[in-house]
Formats: structure tokens, sequence, C-alpha cells
């Protein structure tokens, strides 16, 4: 079974972090990958920069940038992953626009990512229909879970349709935004929470966008499975370096 | 072979829709509802109208004599340049402003990279008093001022996109996370035929009335509906989208589409995507673009602001791929120098997006009795500071 899935039948509210590979310096990646771990967050998501990361707001796309700058590519992320298996058990997930992957030939992409051990792929504008029609052998000869998101305003039928192609979890996006610009959930977002949560969907759910704190990941959930942190850590990682990691993850758990 | 879009939304292999499910309720909405509205006898009717009444449609089909000597050619000038605000871009504000409002949206937002779309969309948003926020990469702000100060005129707020090579690519990107902010009451007004389906076939037809009346005119002029040549400059490619659209299937007349080489093609400061581009997705399309190893979008260059964008529309790959138009691309320099000879030989100040279509006259031979249509998209008052301090006037 993937490790996903496996993590998702554990009786616990599982918190993931998300952290851009290349930031704040090149070499961190495996340094924070190793710290999550120890901290007892549940899985990371391990961002591919891109030099156009549209569903991101300011916070990801600085980092996005100074990755770049330092010199990470895809290539460059796979070297420096590739032992990570013989230090980390958690899943991992690679989040990273189209593009890139596109560049780097998915086949070739999955094909690195099942050998190094990478579980599943989150890949915000690849559309459902082009991973069905095009992309999902691939995936499944590599056995890569392929996480798709939902909304606020994805409609039911479309959510019904999603959980079914679904593997591993549903990707919940929080609120009609980009990445990091909320600080508190209010009525709208509670409503929506309990919403999915009666559509008693086959896949659980985690919750991302938004995250930022003990309160956030506590309303988030109150009926999820779980809570993605990206912006926030990453403007953790960028105010604090690497050395207190575990300091942030405590907060969140209280 | 077809040039039109099909019924996934590909032109060929390129275009489709990648855009985040944060988009699809917006895009599926546009792409339900585009055709039914373009169709309604209503529509048309204010649509026409406004294009006639307020736009100054048609424009001229001019044959410019002097530089038809010049360059021993028939030489005739569609001119978009005569359009109200100054270029092709108001052909698609009109339309795209009629679909915002029966689709019930109350706000505007838009990309600009000259001004020229920005102008023309916040000039649309007056005339329909509807609230309008304009995204303009900071360089361009600074390149284009005449412009910003003609949308803040018009009640637009500008807002100036700080991230990346601050210009028309990462403008776009900032207008897209906006629509994902706002997903409910906004319409996103694209200026060009780029983005996810079903802007590139949305924008092409608002755009194609500039060869429905090129062929009227022409065979008005020259007994014939057809010319030989009809050339016009690429950014993303709406005026050449217009200009080609209804002659896409008469093989027999030659399309070129002209890029911007900027300091030269292989100087590593160009826009001349067909060449140095390879196929990858961009702001929810895929087509060609220029692009790193590594899927990086590689910030672009270009004298022209409107032609400072590192990827084409998708109709425009497929003619590419498929050689269906001649693809040129023309230098900061020879751009220039063409603007500046329109000036002098018919007294015309080009756009210096269209004195790139112009300095395809002395890049390539044409025969005495080639009739040639060049689409001479818009006018140069926004580009006289540019003009001025390369002449050094
Ligand atoms: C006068 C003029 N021509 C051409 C362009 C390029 O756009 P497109 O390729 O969509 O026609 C612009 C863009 O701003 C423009 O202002």
């Amino acid at each position: 079974m993937n490790r996903i899935n496996q993590k998702l039948q554990e009786n616990k509210k599982l918190l993931s972090i998300y952290f851009t590979a290349g930031f704040p310096k090149i070499n961190d990646t495996v340094s924070i990958i190793e710290n999550l771990e120890k901290s007892g967050v549940d899985f990371i998501e391990i961002g591919l920069p891109f030099s156009d990361p549209l569903a991101d707001g300011p916070t990801i796309q600085v980092s996005s940038t100074q990755a770049l700058d330092n010199g990470m590519t895809s290539e460059v992320l796979f070297n420096q992953l590739k032992d990570i298996r013989k230090m980390v058990k958690i899943p991992l997930i690679i989040m990273g626009y189209f593009n890139p992957m596109m560049q780097y030939g998915i086949e070739n992409f999955c094909n690195k990512c099942a050998e190094i051990g990478i579980d599943g792929l989150i890949i915000p504008d690849l559309p459902v229909d082009v991973y069905n029609d095009h992309y999902k052998s691939i995936f499944e000869k590599y056995g890569l879970i392929n996480v798709f998101l939902i909304t606020p305003q994805t409609s039911d039928e479309r959510i019904q349709f999603i959980d079914k192609i679904s593997e591993g979890f549903i990707y919940m996006v929080s609120s009609a935004s980009v990445t990091g610009s909320q600080n508190a959930f209010g009525k709208s977002q509670d409503d929506y929470f309990k919403r999915i949560a009666d559509l008693n969907l086959k896949s659980p759910q985690i919750i991302g966008f938004g995250i930022s704190n003990a309160e956030t990941f506590k309303q988030a959930t109150k009926y999820a499975k779980g809570a993605i942190i990206g912006s926030a850590f990453v403007k953790y990682l960028d105010e604090n370096g690497t050395a207190n990691i575990h300091k942030f993850v405590s907060r969140i758990r209280d | 072979m077809s040039y039109f879009v099909d019924k996934k939304g590909y032109y060929g292999e390129f275009g489709g829709a990648f855009i985040p499910e944060m988009l699809y309720p917006n895009v599926k909405e546009l792409e339900d509802n585009y055709l039914k509205i373009m169709q309604e006898p209503s529509f048309q009717k204010e649509f026409q109208e406004l294009l006639k009444e307020y736009v100054g449609r048609p424009t001229p089909l001019y044959f410019a004599k002097r530089l038809s000597e010049k360059y021993k050619t028939k030489i005739y000038l569609k001119r978009e340049d005569l359009c109200h605000t100054g270029a092709h871009k108001i052909n698609n504000t009109i339309g795209q402003i009629l679909v915002a409002k029966k689709l019930g949206k109350t706000r505007v937002i838009a990309e600009t990279g000259a001004g020229q779309h920005g102008v023309a969309t916040a000039t649309v948003c007056a005339l329909m008093g509807i609230e309008c926020v304009v995204y303009m990469g900071e360089i361009d702000i600074a390149r284009q001022a005449p412009n910003v100060a003609r949308m803040k005129m018009l009640g637009a707020k500008v807002v100036p996109a700080l991230s990346g090579s601050r210009t028309l690519k990462d403008a776009t990107n900032e207008a897209i996370r906006d629509w994902i902010n706002n997903p409910i009451n906004t319409h996103y007004i694209i200026g060009s035929v780029v983005g996810p389906h079903p802007y590139p076939d949305m924008v092409a037809r608002f755009q194609s009335v500039i060869s429905e009346e090129i062929k009227k005119q022409l065979l008005e002029k020259e007994q014939t509906e057809n010319p030989d040549y009809v050339i016009a400059c690429v950014g993303g490619g709406s005026n050449a989208a217009g200009a080609f659209y209804h002659y896409l299937d008469e093989e027999k007349v030659n399309l070129i589409a002209v890029e911007a080489a900027g300091l030269g093609i292989h100087s590593g400061e160009s826009a001349a995507t067909s060449i140095l581009g390879k196929e990858g997705v961009i702001h929810g399309s895929k087509t060609l673009l220029m692009q790193s190893e590594d899927g990086q979008i590689t910030e672009p260059y270009s004298i022209s602001a409107g032609l400072d964008y590192p990827g084409i529309g998708p109709l425009h790959a497929h003619l590419y791929r498929s050689k269906r138009a001649e693809f040129i691309s023309i230098t900061d320099a020879e751009a220039m120098t063409a603007g500046l000879e329109l000036c002098e030989l018919e007294g015309i100040i080009p756009a210096i997006e269209s004195a790139h279509a112009l300095a395809v006259f002395n890049m390539k031979k044409f025969k005495e009795s080639d009739v040639v249509v060049l689409n001479l998209s818009g006018r140069g008052d926004k580009d006289l500071d540019t003009y001025v301090k390369y002449f050094k006037l």
C-alpha cells in the first residue's frame, strides 16, 4: 500500500507541511525534511519552484524566485533526494506546476519519483480531465498518487467525480484565494467544511491554503482528516532559518 | 487541416485549459456561454452598433501609394490605428464587456503590456459604468506613462505587478490571481488570443471583424476578396488572429506573422517565441513559449511593450507548426527605422508593435503585382517618448 494511504488510516488528525525546495538555501532540502519528520509532522509537500506560480500568493512566490536564483531545478532536487528513504519514513509529495515536469518528461519525472520513494504529486495546473486522458496510466505504472483540489466554488457533482477518481486524499482549498492570504476562518469557511464533510466522500479531505497557526489548524480539522501549512512555514524559515523547525511544529499542535 | 478551435479547445496539439481548480467554475461558465451569448441578436445588435458608432468602424483600408512605390508592390494598410483609443484592442474589449454584462459580472480585471489593452478595457468599463482594475508590470508602467495616465483618467485602478520580470507575463499572473481571489463577481478581460480555452477563440472571433472588413474593402478596390499576403505583428497574436481569421482556409492567401527579435534572435534579449520557444504551458494554455531547459519561463525582451511576451497564442503555435503562416522576426532597430519611414512617406506615426510588421518590406521581396495587406494595429502616440529617445529627436 502507498505510504499516503497507510498514513490516512491512522486514527488522528494529520498535519502536513509545505516548503519550497531550495529556500532559504539551496542545500536545505534534506535537513528540512528530516527535521519535519522528527518534529512529528505526518507528511510533507516538497515544493518544486516555478517561475510563474499562478495559484500562489506573495510568500511562496518570493520563496520560489529565491529558490530558482539559488539554482534549484528538477534535476538538482532529485539528486538531493536520492537517499531520502534511508532517513525518512513519512509520505513525501512533490507539489509543482506542470511546465517544469513537462520539460523533464512526465514519464521520466514519474520514474525518478518512484526511484526515490516519492509517494504522490500535486500539480495545481494539470486539470483533472487532461490527467485522466493522458497521464493517469503513467502515474499508476509508477505507483504515484495524483492529488486533486476542490474549492468552495466546486459543484457537488464535480466533487463526487473528483472523489471517485481520487486514490489518496482530496486537497480542499479553504477559500477562494491563492495561497497564504488568510489569518482566521469565518463562518463561511466553517459552513463549507461542514458541507463537504456531509457529502460522506470515500476520500479523506485535507484542508490547505490559509492554515497558519494552532487555531486555524483546529478549525480546519474539526471536520477534515488533516490540514496543510505552507506560507506560514515558509515565512518562518525565512525569519528563523532551519534551526528550530520543531518549535514551529509544536506550536501548531499545542 | 483545420485552423479553428476544436470541441476540446485545441488548435491541433495546442491550446486547452491548463488551469488550477480554483479557476474551473469561472472558465467553465465562460466556455458554456460565450458562443450562445455572441449569437444572441440583442448582443450582435449592440456589438455592431458600438463598433460603428463608438469605435469608428469600419476602419479604412488605405492604399499606401508612396510606400508601395518604394517597395515596388501594392501595399494596403488596414487602419486599426484609427480605432477609438488607438489600436485594435478595443474590438475585443467591446465584445467582452458585453459578455461580462450578460454574465451578470460587476467587476472587470485586465492585464496590459503596452497599456493599449488596459486603456481599451478602462474605456469600455467607463462606458458601461463597471469597476475596472488593470494589472501592469512595473517596468511597463514606466515606459508607457501616457497610457497609465489615460487609464487613471478613465477611472480604472492601475495595480503594478512587482513579481518576476515586471512586464506583461507578470501582469497576467497577477490578473489570474485576482480572478482566483474574486471568482464570483469578476470577469477577466484577457487582451490577446492567449490564456485558457475559450479565450483564444473568443478573442479571435471579436477581432475577426478586421479580416471581415478587409474582404469587403478589397473586393471594392481590387475586385477580389483575397490579397496575396496579409502581414501582422504578433505579441500574443490578437491583431494577427483578426487579420488572418477569414483567410485561414484560403490557402492561396499567404499569412506572415511578425515577432519581435529584440536585440537579435540569439542575443539573449528577444521575444521571438516561435524560433526560441518550445512546447509548454503558460497562462493556462499549451503553446510555444520561451523557457529554460528546466521549464522556467524566460523573461523576454523587446523595445515594444506590446510584443514583450514569452508565449504566443495556441492558434499561432498551430499556424507555425503546420506552416500555414510564415514567421519572421524583426529587431528593435529594424522596427524603429520602419516606423520612422512610415511617418515620412505616409504621414502616419505607427505603434512600435505595428512598425515590426512594416519592417518586413526590408526583409522580403514582393512582386509588383502582389497585393499586400498590412494590419496597422495601432498608432504611435503612446510611443513618442521611445521614438524621441531612440532617434534623439
Ligand atoms: C498597437 C499594438 N499592436 C499589437 C499588439 C500586440 O498584441 P497582439 O499580438 O495581441 O495583437 C499590441 C499590444 O499591446 C498593441 O498595442
